[in-house]
Formats: C-alpha cells, structure tokens, sequence
C-alpha cells in the first residue's frame, strides 16, 4: 500500500508540497503525541498518527525519518511548521478524524507494525 | 506553487499576489522551499526546446499535422522569413478540420494573438503565463522579439528535477568529501568539535542542532544507523537544556575515528536525585510543556537506550554535564588505520 492510497482511501489533505507519492511504501505506523515515546517507538518510514501540529514535530519526524505524519482531528500547523516540513522533506497530512479513526482504518489497510 | 492542495490554509500575501516586481525579504526567503527557488532561478532558456520546427504562413493545414504527427508535438510557431507571426496547434487544426479545410493555409487557422516569454526571464514568469492564460506552450523570443525556442509546462518540470538531482548529486560530492577529513588530515588524534549554544525555552530552534549533528555525521560518511541513534540521543539532551536550565546551556559534539562524543553543558538549576531522573516516566516539566509532547519523563531514557555510554553529573545551583558516548566499529566514518 503507497501513501497516495492512503491519502486517497483515508481522505487526508496534503499539507505540504505535492510529491509522487506512489514512491512512498510506509513500513508500519505509530501513535502518540508524546515526542519522546515517539522517539523511542516510530521506526523511520513508519507513518505517525498525532494531535500535535506544532514546529518540533518535524524536528522529530526528520530525525525518525518517517514516511508521514497524520495530524488528526484538524489540528492545524502554522505557515512556518509548514515551510519547515518543506525543507527538511517531511510529507504532513491531515483529518478531520481522531487519532482512533485513521489508527483503525490504517490497520484494516494493512499497515501494521513490524516486530 | 500549488494552493488548490492546501484547501484548509488560508493563502499567504506572497501566494495571493505574487512576488514578482519587490525584492525577498529574510522572511520570504526562509519560506521559500527548494522548488520555489529554483523557479527563480533557472532562466527559460536553460529549459526550453531550442531545436524547433516551424510553419511558414503558406504551408497547407495538412503539412503542419504531419510535422506536428511526426514530432510528437502539439504546436509550431509560424514564421514570415525569421519573423514570429503566429502559432498553430492542434487545435486549431481541429478547427479546420471540422470545416473540411486542411488544405487552407496556415495563416487562416493560426493563433495571431501572441503571448511570449523572453529567454533570459526565470521561469516563475513562463510559469505565471501558462497559468493566465491556460496555454500549452509558449514562443521564447530573445530581446530583439526574434524566436529562439518553446517552452512547455513539461520542459519546466523536467529542468526543475533536473536542477533536483545536481542538487543531491552536489550533496553526495560535499559528503564524499568529508568522509575524507580523517584519512587526509594525519595526527595521533583527530577530533572534530562542532558547538551549539541552546537557548533555554527556544522550542522554536528545538531539534536544529540535532539535525545539523545529523547531517554532519552523515556528510563524515558515518553509518546511517548510527547517525539515527545519534540524532535521537542529541534531541533529547538539546530538549532537555530548552525545557529545564536556567540560562541554556552548551551542545557539544566530538567526533573521532573511533567514537562519537555527545555532551551538554549547563549551569543550572541541576539535578537533586539523579536516579529519580532516570526512572521511566518521570517528569518535572510544566503542564505547558507537556501539552507540547514534551516531558513525557522518557527523555534520558531514551539517550541511555541510543547509546553505548551515559553518564550525569550535576549539582544542584551549579548545573549539569551530560556526555554520551558512541562507539564506532573500525570500518565505519571511512577510517583507514594507517601503519
């Protein structure tokens, strides 16, 4: 499953600039809006699920290197979240849906954790 | 460069009116990616086709087909001796074609009204154009209005990732480089310190040191698994000074053929029970901090779980010293053991 269905399947809007998405074949996901579980538990091209929009999650995103980040329930990051997400190559999406929604449905797509 | 993706964003001053004719303030420049730039810099005609077939305004409708069928094209531009007068495209052949006439000249069916770039503009400007007036393809005319190629939206995507790759191919070169800094510079001990100076509540610069530590790593040919664990051990330790000392404190990292040296340095408040500090999920942080993600009292836990040695020091009113050690295997960071 690459992240183009997943945008498409699960409806999420492309907050930073567009890509070819089809390239992007995430490995599993992780959920928390704790920075530092997140750190310990997302493994790179994971997909992570959070509430958080705010500037140093793409710090964290781009340390993991992960495939994603979901923002749910609409959380909005500002301009200066978004530019910085463009510069360091960090794909954020975002829903109106909970956390517990898009963990659900991501699940019932497939993507799962690798142990 | 695309709005209609980022339907829940209201658009920026720039996005709605453009840049064009005012100079780039610091501000701009910082929201400027790489692709956007680019569109700046990369002229029309480092992109455009300059290798082009033409239609004199005499040739008959069915010539131009067949040039534009052999060429896999969808337009000409029509000249009188060396003259732009016109374009012809496929569209207009449709045109004629409705009304049986592709045995009509060219000038009868061509595009009159002519839009054009000029070949030293960037592209931004061709971009804009295409975009006014929904064609598919512009002339290029050089200052004397003489045509000296096409552009399409294709020639500009294609020099844009061409662009992309000299971009990442310059970055493989700068890396290649570094990753030779330990075999060319010969003494008994090489070590290579960069300093961070972390302001104390800067969450705006949280993770910038991290990701430079990173980089760098990464440029000095270290294994990427290891540049990973480093970054992630120096996120914390850099978090940790912006959440909790008084005045910031000092990111510090030494690298060496043999092991990479991570530390903090801070002059307070410090540390009253240490072991309390590492015990899983503890936290001092405030509720703001915490509603950030932060403080999840995971933080030196997780730098004891990246590296291979962690060792705090800290007094209370004096500060507190954090260094954390990762060894290198021999035939990573590129070191040759010279005899």
């Amino acid at each position: 499953m690459n992240l183009q269905q997943i945008i498409e399947r699960l409806n999420l809007t492309v907050l930073t600039d567009p890509r070819d998405f089809t390239l992007v074949q995430p490995d599993g996901g992780y959920t928390s809006d704790l920075l530092s579980c997140v750190m310990a538990g997302a493994k790179s091209n994971y997909l992570w699920i959070t509430l958080q929009s705010h500037l140093n999650i793409v710090a964290v995103a781009a340390l993991l290197e992960v495939a994603a980040i979901i923002i749910t329930e609409n959380a909005m990051p500002d301009s200066a979240t978004i530019a910085k997400a463009n510069e360091q190559g960090i794909c954020l999406l975002s829903t109106t849906k909970s956390t517990y929604e898009i963990d659900g449905k991501l699940w019932e797509m497939g993507i799962h954790t690798q142990e | 460069m695309s709005p209609t993706r980022r339907p829940s964003r209201i658009p920026t001053e720039q996005e709605t009116n453009g840049r064009r004719g005012r100079s780039i303030t610091d501000d701009d420049a910082n929201a400027i990616n790489r692709v956007e730039e680019l569109s700046y810099d990369l002229k029309v005609h480092e992109v455009m086709t300059a290798d082009l077939k033409t239609a004199s305004p005499e040739m008959p409708l069915s010539k131009v087909l067949e040039i534009l069928r052999v060429n896999h094209i969808s337009g000409v531009p029509v000249l009188q001796g060396d003259e732009l007068i016109g374009i012809l495209s496929l569209e207009d052949i449709v045109r004629a074609m409705q009304k049986n006439e592709l045995s009509a000249p060219v000038s009868q069916y061509m595009t009159k009204k002519l839009l054009t770039v000029t070949s030293y503009d960037s592209i931004v400007s061709a971009i804009q154009k295409f975009s006014d007036s929904r064609l598919g393809r512009l002339p290029v005319v050089d200052e004397n209005y003489k045509l000296v190629g096409m552009i399409t939206k294709g020639d500009i995507t294609r020099g844009i990732l061409v662009a992309l790759q000299k971009d990442y191919k310059e970055e493989e070169v700068r890396r290649y480089r570094a990753s030779h800094l330990f075999e060319d510079i010969v003494s008994d001990r090489t070590t290579l310190v960069l300093r961070y100076n972390i302001k104390a509540h800067d969450f705006t610069h949280g993770g910038n040191a991290s990701s430079h530590i990173k980089r760098a790593l990464l440029r000095l040919g270290a294994d990427p698994q290891i540049a990973r664990r480093c970054g992630i051990a120096v996120y914390e330790a850099e978090i940790n000074l912006i959440i909790h000392t008084t005045n910031g404190g000092i990111l510090k990292l030494e690298v060496e053929s043999h092991r990479i040296t991570m530390s903090t340095v801070d002059d307070g408040p410090g540390i009253l029970d240490i072991d309390q500090v590492l015990q899983p999920g503890y936290t001092t942080a405030t509720e703001e901090v915490r509603e950030m993600g932060f403080g999840a009292g995971m933080g030196l836990v997780n730098i004891k779980r990246c590296v291979d040695k962690m060792d705090i020091e800290s007094t209370v009113g004096k500060g507190t010293k954090l260094v954390m050690r990762i060894f290198v295997p021999t035939e990573n960071l590129n070191v040759r053991k010279e005899g």
